[in-house]
Order: structure tokens, then sequence, then C-alpha cells
């Protein structure tokens, strides 16, 4: 992205990019890895939404019109897959790699070859796991969250190639993560204390941790069953002993600190953004640190509400249910930290601050589900209905995926020098904040009416929400088409950005020229 | 869907006719209803107490923050001449806005326990029943009765899925025999699984629970009001997990009693009719209402299967091949795959006769039949 910007660097550093496809296979820089993660992020994006058409296609009626019910399952399979390991986590660590040592004013990331590795095994996870579709046995379709012994007896044979695929996976986000701590714990600029870093600094320090205890035990657990499959082992295999309840613990102890390393960067992102739009400072800086942290802690010990319908004590039960309900006290500390910048500020309304605010707001809305689902006894009847999609899908579609548009808004002009089209933006905005509500909302109406997760046909009652649904998806789904044509626009040419793009910019990444140079801070800035 | 590639194109292709058509007309398919049903059981109204507890307080909680947030948004903006205020931190706020939160979960936590310890009281039953998942169907065990049956989508539903549903009363909401309990009896539900996982589903009840295999997990209701009431499997469950409802059927005391008695002699005389030699042409009839209820969710109507997970029988080896091996299959299944042990779940008749259209359906011609005597003797 940021090719002519180099020239003039490059003559100071004698080795700038290399030239050709060189520059992208044995990439060290961090912008180059960046690029290639958001851009591969991106084209995950529209292969996970791709298969997220074809389930809206087939859910548009009642009756089975398009596909068979195996392909309607293995649909909703990789949707799953591929938006959370090859869309959203990805696309987190690209910004990882733009940002951090821009923002904390180091020249790079601490260990530049390892975070090459990291890149590669992606992609390569990827198309183990995609190429799965051209298999005897065809894609997996037992759910995102593969429980056995669907996943392990019932399974056909091409789950090894998926268990396979995931296992690299993990090992590329631990490497990742590992950088992500060794690069902000050593290679801060001098004055640049803990309590002085970017909240987005902050939330990846915290989402790293996270991954480094968490991508472990979902290796254990994919390779638990790589051996129930292959090697006559019966950890999930009641008839031999297993226990199939023990692979949702296991599953959910990894779970659920997951669905926060999806959040708590998009937390950071909107924690950069609304005081730059709002002029004004955000109003509980350590309070926010502090409640990320507690996020993340009360993350580990929560992972039973997942499982309020498998038959566990109630003594299980009721401590699930308290330690969940705790999680909505650092949220709502967020939420109102939020509200409290914007108060009394001077507001402009540029894409990154409407994707932020309604962020804000659509966040909020999954938030204030989850806390109902938190309550057991009323989990009882929502678990497993289109309830939980819309509550899910409100935390990670307005939530993280707009906090991932919101962030390429705020930092493109930086990455490439160009501001981007602001008009177009604020149509993509709004046709986004429309339709992904058309899609979402009714959700929550078929679920508490009583309609199941996963399945490919459906009662005649729900017919009409479905209808609805379906069109706010496929409105959705196109209006992102118009983000990538945005982002390729800025990239080719456009008003050129000044160094501080916008005017409450604050920050190491904003006193860098735009575009940002192939190499920055190799001297350290200096932090008061 | 590559093996249908042309079919798929022409369904593509109607719905973009479809489509605009849809839109324009008024959408009055079905009922447009919004919210959990407070459902026939003291827990389920116990549950919707809760659920709408805690909407209203999520909507004084949204409407408090969006209204903050609209008000800044409207009044705060630099286009209006706003200044920025520096202020941050306030550690009285702070606080509060940790506090009341907390507050507000502890009030909420307390009817939410006590409806947890009223759900998980399973003690003092009247009667007790085995629920047992299968793919992709439910067994019920009358545990004080000898009474035991299988509950199958019904014909209905099955034969209109890839048709033209709109037609079909309680599509997909209907099976082959309804679960039968009395009212006003407080009933014990045990349930399990035999292959995967499911999860049995009434809403009206106020609870699901899930059937694991290897586990014997409880559940109770008591339903005072007869009537039918509806529900789905919730738990992915392989390819038909959209099409195996759950029915009950709520009968007052003497109803029920009478209805035990007429399943048990029907059980009695579907035994006892395998006593005699049975025609091909009675073995193919009864043959195909058995197929199209046990056997075509995997195998499908045409015989043809899903391969490679569900091999077809239309010339496949096991149904070509020597008659004892085929029976032999169907009795005692494959174990480590997808086919079931039938022996248990359909009687001597039933099992000849499927064996027997099996063999003779789908151009396989065989001319061979199995009576239900060489089932018995296969025992």
């Amino acid at each position: 992205m940021s090719t002519t910007a180099t020239a003039v660097e490059g003559e100071h550093h004698h080795h700038g990019p290399a030239k050709g496809l060189g520059r992208w296979l044995f990439a060290t820089n961090h912008k180059d890895i960046g690029t290639m993660y958001l851009w591969t992020a991106l084209a995950m994006f529209f292969l996970g939404g791709a298969f997220a058409m074809v389930i809206r296609m087939e859910l548009f009626q009642p009756g089975l019109q398009l596909l068979e019910p195996e392909w309607f399952n293995r649909m909703f399979t990789m949707h799953g897959l591929v938006m959370v390991f090859g869309a959203i986590m990805p696309a987190w660590v690209g910004f990882a790699n733009w940002q951090i040592p821009l923002m904390v004013g180091a020249p790079d990331m601490a260990m530049p070859r390892m975070n090459l590795l990291s890149y590669w095994l992606f992609p390569v996870a990827m198309l183990v796991l995609v190429s799965t579709f051209f298999m005897d046995g065809n894609a997996p379709a037992f759910g995102w969250t593969f429980y056995a012994p669907l996943s392990t007896t019932f399974a056909p044979d091409t789950t090894d190639f998926f268990i396979f695929g995931v296992h690299l996976l993990g090992v590329s986000s631990i490497m990742g993560a590992i950088n992500v701590i060794a690069t902000i714990v050593n290679l801060r600029a001098p004055g640049m204390t803990l309590m002085k870093m970017p909240l987005f600094v902050w939330t990846w320090l915290i989402t790293a941790f996270l991954l480094i205890a968490v991508m472990p035990v979902l290796a254990g657990v994919v390779t638990m069953m790589l051996t129930d499959r292959n090697f006559g082992t019966a950890f999930f295999e009641a008839s031999g002993g297993g226990d199939p309840l023990m692979f949702q613990h296991i599953f959910w102890f990894f779970g659920h600190p997951e669905v926060y390393i999806m959040i708590l960067p998009a937390f950071g992102v909107v924690s950069q953004i609304l005081p730059t739009f709002a002029r004004k400072p955000l109003f509980g800086y350590a309070s926010m640190v502090y409640a990320t942290g507690a996020i993340a802690f009360l993350s580990f010990i929560v992972w039973g509400h997942h499982m309020f319908a498998t038959g566990m004590p109630l003594a299980g039960e009721l401590y699930f249910m308290y330690a969940t309900m705790l999680i909505a006290v650092p949220t709502g500390v967020k939420i109102f930290n939020w509200m409290a910048t914007m108060w009394r500020g001077s507001m402009t309304f540029e894409t990154p601050m409407l994707f932020s605010i309604a962020f804000v707001f659509l966040f909020t809305i999954g938030g204030l589900t989850g806390l109902m689902m938190a309550m057991g006894p009323a989990d009882m009847q929502y678990h497993s209905t289109y309830f939980i999609v819309a509550h899910f899908h409100y935390v990670l579609v307005p939530g993280a995926v707009f906090a991932l548009m919101a962030g390429v808004y705020y930092w493109l002009p930086k990455w490439c020098g160009n501001m981007y089209d602001e008009r177009l933006g604020k149509i993509h905005f709004w046709l986004s904040a429309i339709s992904v509500n058309v899609l979402f909302f009714p959700q929550h109406f078929v679920g508490l009416a009583g309609m199941p997760r996963r399945v490919p046909d459906y009662p005649l009652q729900f017919a009409d929400f479905n209808m609805i649904i379906s069109i706010g998806g496929f409105a959705y789904g196109l209006s992102q088409l118009l983000f990538v044509y945005i982002v390729i626009k800025a990239i080719r040419g456009g008003q050129p950005a000044t160094d501080q793009v916008w005017e409450g910019a604050q920050g190491l990444e904003w006193e860098l020229p735009s575009p940002a140079p192939f190499h920055t801070h190799t001297t350290p800035p200096k932090v008061d | 869907m590559s093996a249908n590639g042309n079919g798929m194109a022409q369904r593509l292709a109607w719905l973009g006719i479809l489509v605009p058509a849809l839109c324009v007309s008024p959408m009055a398919m079905a009922e447009w209803e919004l919210n959990l049903r407070e459902g026939v059981t003291d827990i389920s109204r116990t549950v919707f107490d809760i659920h709408m507890t805690l909407f209203w307080i999520c909507v004084v909680i949204g409407v408090g923050v969006f209204g903050v947030m609209l008000y800044s948004i409207i009044n705060h903006r630099k286009s209006k001449g706003a200044v920025a205020a520096q202020f941050h931190e306030s550690t009285v706020i702070e606080i509060l806005w940790t506090v009341i939160p907390t507050l507000i979960l502890v009030v909420m936590a307390v009817p939410a326990t006590l409806a947890f310890i009223k759900l998980e009281d399973n003690s003092a039953s009247d009667m007790s029943i085995q629920v047992i998942g299968y793919q992709w169907k439910w067994q019920y065990k009358y545990l004080d009765e000898e009474l035991d049956f299988f509950s199958n989508l019904d014909a209905a539903s099955r034969e209109q899925i890839k048709a033209d549903p709109t037609g079909v009363e309680n599509y997909l909401l209907e099976v082959d025999n309804r679960l039968v309990i009395p009212a006003g009896k407080k009933v014990r539900f045990l349930i399990s699984a035999n292959d995967v996982i499911h999860s049995w589903w009434v809403p009206d009840f106020g609870w699901k629970q899930d059937a694991i295999p290897g586990f014997i997990n409880e559940a109770w209701t008591r339903v005072d009001e007869p009537g039918i009431y509806r529900g789905q499997c919730t738990e992915l469950c392989g390819i038909d997990h959209g099409f195996m409802p759950i029915v009950v059927e709520v009968k007052p005391q003497a109803e029920y009693e009478a209805w035990v008695a007429e399943q048990k002699s029907a059980l009695a005389a579907a035994a006892a009719s395998g006593d005699r030699e049975w025609a091909m042409d009675e073995l193919m009839e009864k043959g195909e209402e058995v197929y199209m209820r046990a056997c075509v969710a995997c195998h499908q109507a045409n015989g043809q299967g899903i391969p490679p997970a569900f091999p077809p029988i239309a010339g496949g080896p096991i149904a070509t091949g020597p008659v004892e091996g085929h029976l032999d299959q169907a009795m005692n299944g494959v174990p480590g795959t997808a086919m079931q042990a039938f022996a248990a779940q359909l009687n001597d008749v039933e099992l000849a006769a499927v064996v027997t259209y099996q063999r003779n359906a789908f151009g396989n011609d065989m001319g061979d039949l199995v009576q239900p005597a060489d089932v018995k003797a296969a025992r």
C-alpha cells in the first residue's frame, strides 16, 4: 500500500521494499504483513459471506428449494469457521501488525520472521479447510462448535483435514500473540508507560494473553478428536467409557475467551475513534483498562453458560449464572464510558465515527440480550434458538465487523496516503447500518417464538420474518462490495491525507507522514 | 449440489422471479409472533416472568444510554458550534455506574435462583418416561407400563419438504406417534440419546434438555390443561436435525388410561400378525410404509442415498446380495457408521417387509422375500 512514499525513505535506508512477488512472499515488514493479513481476511469475509447468502437463500421460504439438508449444514458450518478463524481474528491481527508498532513508537514487530511464518500458516490453513469441499466426504457439517460425537464417530473422513487446519490456525495465532506481547512489552518508545499506551494497544495486549491461554486448549480438544477418530481412543465416546460432555467443557473453555478475542480489539478501536471525533479525551482511561482486564479474567470462568441445557448439577448452573451476570458490570462500564466521552464533545460525523457510534448502539443491544441469556432459567428457553443467533450476530457483525470497518476508514489515510471518498463511505455506512438491522433484529422474534437454529427448513409460522431476514441479508452482503470499491479507490488516488489526518487525532501514528513510510520510528520518539 | 446442478439453476431462476413477486404481495402466510410463549406450566410462567422483567430492565437501560447518546449526537456537534469540554474521570460517577448495575444483577439473581431450584426438583413424580434421541426420531418408553414406541416426522410434512409445504397443517410440527401424558400429573422425563446429542424441547413446558449418549438427564413437567403441545429438536444432530419434531398430547387421566390400554393391544396385535405367512404384495405395501418412515432420511425416497456417507439401496451390494446378509445389516446395523441397528426399533413384520421392499423396489427386482418368521429366527 505504501509503495510511492517509501522512495524517499528508501534512499536513507538501503533496503526498501523488495520488488515483485518476493516483497510479499518474504515480507518481514510489519506494514506489508499487516496489509496481507487485511486483504486475506477481507477475501475470507466475502467467502464466509457467500456461504451466508446461500443459507439465506435456502431459508427465504419454507421447504427445501436449493440445498439438500447436508449441504445446508456444510454451509453454516463453513460460514462460522471461515468468519471466526478466517475473517475476524486475522483482520485484528492485520490491525495489530499495522498499528501497534506505529502507536507504541516501535520500528517493527519484535520478531519479524516469526511474523511472516504466522501469516503464511493462515492462508494455508484456510486452504486446507476449504479444500474439503472437493474431497470425498465433503466439507464439515457439524457446526463451528463441532460437538462430539457428531464430529467424531459420525463425521466424514475429511474431518481430519479440518483438525489439521485448526492446528495450523492455532500455531499461527499463538505466534502472532507472542509477537504482539513481545513488541508491546519491549519496544515501547521511551516514556510510554503502560498506563500511557493507547487503548487499542491495551486491548490487543490483553487479547494476546487470551490467545496464548486458549488456543492450546483448542489444539488439545481437536487432538483428542483426532485420536478418537483414528487411534481407537474414546475421550468423547460414551460406549468406550468416554464423555461427550467433556468435549463441550473443553471447547467452551476455549470458546468463551474466543468471543472476547474477537471483540476486545473492537473496544480498543472504538475507544480511539470516539475521542478523536468528539475532540475530547476518553472519559475514563484507567477504568477502561481495568474493565478490559476484568472482562478477560471473567471470560475464563463462565464457559458453563453455554451448557445450561446439558444437565449440569444445580450448583454448577447457579455458579455459572452468577459468574456470567458479573460480566455485565465491566461491559457496562465500557458503554457508559463511551457515552460520557461523547457527552459535551464537539462532534463531527465522518464515516469512522458513524461506524463507531453504530457499534456502541448495536453492541449494547447484543450486550443486553446477553444479559437476558445469562439468566439460566430463561436460557432454558432461549438456548439454541434464533434468539441466540441474533445475540451473537449483534456482537459480531455490528459489533466486531463495524469496528473493523471503522478502523479501516480511520487509519486508511495513514496507510495509503489518500483520503477515502467520504460521500461513498457514508453511503456504505447507512446501507450497512440499516440492512444489518433488517437482517438480525427479526431473528430475536423468530427465536423467541421458537425457531431452533441450524435448521434448513422451518414451520410455516416463521415464514414472513425469514423472508425479511433474507432480504436484509442480501442487502447487507451487497453493500459490502461498495466497501471494497471505496478502499481500492482510495489506494489508487484521492485527496492526499495530511499527517494528522483528523482534526482531533492524537497519538504517535499521527505524527508520522501520510502515507506512513516503509520504515518508521527507526529512532524511537520520546513520549512525555 | 453438484449432483443436480441443472435443478439448482432452475430453482435459482425461480427465486429471481419469486423475490420481487413475493415482496409486493401482502405477506399473509403466517402469524407475526414476537415474544416468548407464556406456556402452560408453572415453570414456563415463571420463566416468562423472568424474561419479561429482564426485558423491561433492558428497555430502561437501553432508553437511558441511547437517550443520552442521542442527546449528545443532536446537541454536542461541531456544526452547532459546540465546544468540547475537557473533563474526564469522576470517581463518584464511576463508582455509581459500577455499583448500580451490580445491585440490579443481585436483585435479578433472586428470582432466577428460585426458578432454577424449582426447575431442577425432579422429586415426587407420579410417573416416568424415558426419552431417547435417535438420528432422527424420538423413542418414548413408559417405564411404569409395558409401552414403548418411536415417534417420527409425519408423512404429510415429509412429502412436501421439497414440494409445497404451505398447505400442510402443522408443517414440521407433527409426528406419526404422539407422546401422550396425563393432565395434572408430575411426569419425570429421563432423557438420553442413542447416537449423537439431541435436545428435547417443548416451548410451552418452559425448558429444554439435551439428550446425550451415555448420560441420563432428568427433567419434569406438570401440565394441567389438556391439549397438544409441539416442539422440535434443538441440538444439531446431522442431516435431519430440522425434521424430528416433538408432539405431546395431554389427556385427562381417564382418557390417558384408555389410550394406554389401546396402545398395548395394538402392539400385541402387531406382534401376533407376524405368526402367519405374508404374501409378496402385502410385504411390499407394508415395506414401503416402513421405508418412508425409517430409511428415507438417509437412503432417500428414490433409494439413491447420499454417497459416500449414506450408500444407495438401488443397485447396492447389500440389497442385491444374499438375503441373510441384508437382513443381518438391517437388524444389527454397521457399528461406527450412521447405519443404526433396527432390531429393537421394528417388529418382525416391519423388518421382513422393509427388507423385502428394498430387495424389490428401485429396480432391484431380486424376486425373493423375507417372512416375519425368518426375522424371528434371526433374533
